[in-house]
């Protein structure tokens, strides 16, 4: 069990592995909504977006959260403000801010001299880099963006699954949406010392895409989410000890490799259960299928019946 | 659904559209309480705006909407939007679709309560789908869907209830389940509007038949209003009128309209 208690040994490692579960449990949770609302965009854009922030909160030294904030709000607002007319839609809006943003950030950058170490650290992150105190912000502002979407749970669900309802029952969409997109900066913010901001963009899709792969219903898919993206932190970190790898990159690496397994081997909608149902006696094969998973857990025997009826669509 | 009367729905020189385009303009309507209204008329032709312009979801470009000479409350109002506009793949339940129209009586951070899920059940029920409540809503057939969206619409126990074309696209059997369900809410006191490209149903069970074209064609009973001039004047080129004996045949321009025989005038 060395192996698995040797890392444990130093200080400096056991703030690294709280640091990558923190990051990994936050971004697998709002991942559900970067998932089904489609913000994968969005939130490469923001995380991008924010480094002019962070480059001058280190220049300025003021804490590097605040910073980054600061220019991920600003961006977010300067997205939704552009995008709201007809002409430019968002997606070029976003185009435009997040390389003009990121831009900001690199001519910053190299107005300083001796920065190529830090810049690295920016993009891929720096996770044996990480004191107490970043991990008190990330704590706090990771437990913050939870909090608010388990509390908001049922608000945020509505206007992502249908926009026009909530608007007639009288919700602030916008004020939601923009909600929802400084929950996602807070978010990116939070992960950058543990996979830096070219590499967060798997954590905010990868665990939320391999948990729709095994449950179907949406809480479920949140929970999931954040359990995969802690424990991605957790297994991520392990390899890149043993075998020496960038922490960020091992991390990213075993999110994408776990995503694999459960395309392939997902007992709901995996390509591996998909190719063993595909027969024309689909009834016979319905009962034999839902017979042991419905006992196991009562959920996923809607989420087999769910499957087999979109192949068959019941009198469509 | 409701006990107190329903308001009386007023518009007043009503324009509404999004930038230069107005869908609709020039629009005076009172709606009294209790009664089933079908919104005719081609597509394009404004029916979605005018349901949506009530609720405040397309701009006001001049005149008012009002109930009973109040602001709108939008509490009181239970909408029911186009199929086609929800991600049916969304990985939720037909029940956690239903509850939605309970949210804003639940309110932010805590859960439904016992008499929200007796509500749900209910509604369910009442539409066929008690069995569906579990079935993850993009597993549904389109009349289920569309059945979804109505006890949707039920548990928010509204005074007015809005139907942007419930009719499209589902089953025979959904839509007399629709039918007729509008019919007994217009009994019970809710007012009922709804918009539709099938004329001889709407003329068959409606009270009121609202012609839209860009503006308010004609409105009042069926009788008065289902004539070949007002259905001239609604579809213009695209209805075809066939002199069939003792009365007109109607064919409605597209292939989503209906086809109705109208006494000859």
């Amino acid at each position: 069990m060395d192996w698995l208690t040797d890392p444990l040994g130093l200080e400096l490692f056991r703030r690294a592995l709280l640091e990558a579960m923190v990051m990994g449990a936050t971004c697998g949770a709002i991942g559900a909504y970067v998932v089904l609302r489609r913000l994968a965009f969005i939130g490469d854009a923001l995380s991008h977006a924010v480094f002019p922030g962070v480059v001058l909160a280190y220049v300025a030294g003021v804490p590097i959260f605040l910073g980054a904030m600061l220019a991920g709000t600003i961006t977010s607002l300067a997205i939704a403000v552009v995008s709201r007319g007809q002409r430019i839609r968002e997606d070029t809006a976003i185009g435009i801010f997040f390389a003009g943003a990121f831009a900001l950030g690199i001519v910053l950058i190299s107005t300083q001299s001796g920065y190529q170490r830090d810049l690295s650290a920016f993009l891929v992150g720096d996770l044996l880099g990480v004191g107490w105190d970043d991990i008190a912000v990330s704590v706090l502002a990771g437990g913050g963006v939870i909090g608010i979407l388990v509390a908001l749970r049922k608000e945020l669900l509505l206007v992502s699954f249908d926009r026009t309802y909530a608007q007639a029952l009288g919700y602030p969409v916008f004020a939601l949406e923009l909600l929802l997109l400084l929950l996602l900066t807070a978010t990116i913010v939070v992960s950058l010392s543990a996979v830096g901001i070219i590499l967060v963009l798997s954590m905010l899709v990868t665990p939320a895409a391999t948990a729709r792969l095994l449950v179907d219903r949406f809480t479920p898919m949140m929970a999931l989410g954040g359990v995969l993206g802690a424990v991605y932190g957790v297994i991520g970190w392990y390899v890149s000890y043993h075998l020496a790898w960038s922490p960020g990159g091992s991390i990213v690496l075993v999110a994408t490799m776990l995503f694999l397994a459960a395309f392939v081997f997902s007992p709901s909608h995996g390509v591996l259960a998909h190719r063993l149902r595909r027969h024309p006696q689909h009834d016979a094969q319905r009962a034999a299928v839902d017979q042991p998973t419905g006992h196991q857990h009562g959920e996923n025997e809607g989420a087999v019946v769910a499957s087999l009826e979109r192949r068959h669509p019941p009198g469509r | 659904m409701t006990a107190v009367g329903a308001p009386t729905l007023q518009l007043r020189g009503l324009a509404a559209g999004y930038d230069d385009r107005w869908a609709l303009s020039g629009v005076d309507l009172d709606v009294p309480p209790g009664r089933l209204v079908g919104v005719i008329g081609p597509n394009g032709s404004g029916k979605s705006t005018l349901l949506r312009a009530i609720l405040g979801l397309v701009p006001h470009r001049a005149g008012t909407v009002a109930m009973d000479g109040r602001a709108i409350d939008r509490r009181r109002i239970a909408y029911v939007p186009q199929r086609e506009l929800v991600d049916w793949s969304f990985p939720i339940s037909a029940g956690q679709v239903v509850m939605m129209g309970r949210y804003p009586g639940i309110g932010p951070v805590v859960g439904p309560r016992p008499a929200d899920r007796a509500a749900v059940a209910g509604a369910l029920e009442r539409l066929g789908m008690a069995d569906l409540a579990h079935r993850q809503i993009g597993a549904l057939s389109g009349g289920q869907q569309q059945r979804v969206f109505l006890a949707r619409a039920l548990v928010q126990e509204a005074d007015i209830l809005l139907l942007d074309e419930p009719m499209t696209g589902v089953d025979l059997g959904t839509e007399e389940t629709i039918g007729a369900l509008m019919r007994e809410l217009c009994d019970a006191g809710t007012t009922v509007m709804y918009a539709t490209h099938d004329l001889e149903t709407a003329a068959d069970v409606s009270d009121l038949l609202c012609f839209v074209n860009g503006r308010v064609v004609a409105y009042g009973p069926p009788k008065e209003t289902f004539t070949p001039h007002v259905l001239h004047e609604t579809f213009g080129g695209e209805l075809m009128i066939v002199d069939a004996g003792d009365h007109a045949h109607i064919h409605g321009g597209g292939h989503h309209a209906g086809h109705a025989d109208v006494p000859k005038a």
